[in-house]
């Protein structure tokens, strides 16, 4: 899976694409981590736009990305995400506890 | 009443992480010929990586093991699919459906199983520890008219 970022004024913004599944998220959790910890963000977006699939090993990035920047005070959106990986979200009832945007 | 087998496919494959992609393509392949909505398509394929995914982590932790997937339509549109391991078995497989049970770790949600429940009709779980697991999962599709079949 790849991971592009846009680092903006106390934002940081992480675009995925690929297959968010075991194997494909196997270092992703630790480039997650490094990325909120160089940018020190309030605002954290996950931009789902490029993912191609999800199953649960994506809940847990999302789990675990918000409970980091729950440490730092701050709040995580997810942006973009595609029908499959909402329909998981959803399922998990991870929809009541992060925000959605389009 | 027993349900006639319409079709059935079977395979092996290893336990290694690039499988799992492999095994819910192919499952969502076979699924085809029941003229699936692609809610169910996507559906058939998140469970089946679930399922897989657990076999490859947690039967064989430290080793790599063959993982089974069988495919099987009957009669009257249901799909079943089972994912079965020889690896190590599950101990307490109520607590281990419960969600956000895990022994993963963090990279682990413990929602596998919640969503095998939620995106298929029954799912059963049989294991014995040091035996292997396997999980049966159902799915009835909707009946749709064939394309081109007139109205
Ligand atoms: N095939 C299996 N072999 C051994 N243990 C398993 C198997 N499948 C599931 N488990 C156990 O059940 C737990 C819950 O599985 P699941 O709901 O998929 O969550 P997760 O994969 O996030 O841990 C796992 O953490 C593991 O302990
Ligand atoms: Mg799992």
């Amino acid at each position: 899976m790849e991971i592009q970022e846009k680092v903006g004024e106390r934002a940081l913004v992480l675009a995925f694409s690929g297959e968010m599944d075991h194997h494909g998220a196997r270092d992703t959790l630790r480039r997650i981590e490094l990325a909120i910890d160089a940018a020190m963000p309030r605002t954290l977006t996950l931009d789902f736009s490029g993912v191609t699939f999800m199953d649960s090993s994506g809940i847990a990035l999302i789990l675990r990305s918000q409970q980091r920047m729950r440490f730092l005070d701050g709040t995580i959106l997810l942006c973009n995400v595609p029908r499959q990986a909402r329909r998981v979200l959803e399922a998990a009832g991870i929809t009541r506890l992060i925000t959605l945007q389009d | 009443m027993k349900k006639t087998v319409v079709n059935e496919a079977t395979m092996a494959f290893l336990s290694r992480s690039s499988n799992e992609s492999f095994a819910r393509s192919a499952a969502a392949c076979f699924a085809a010929q029941m003229d699936p909505t692609l809610n169910e398509l996507e559906d058939i394929k998140t469970a089946v990586s679930e399922a897989v995914t657990n076999a490859i982590i947690y039967a064989y932790p430290n080793s790599i093991g063959t993982v089974y997937l069988k495919m099987r339509i009957y009669q009257g549109n249901l799909l079943e699919v089972t994912v079965r391991d020889r690896g190590a078995g599950i101990a307490d497989v109520e607590r281990a459906r419960q969600p956000m049970f895990t022994t993963g770790g963090e990279e682990r949600s413990g929602m596998g199983f919640t969503i095998m429940e939620s995106f298929m009709e029954r799912v059963t779980v049989r294991s014995a520890p040091g035996r292997g697991t396997t999980v049966v999962m159902r799915k009835c599709l909707s009946a749709r008219p064939k394309a081109g079949a007139g109205i």
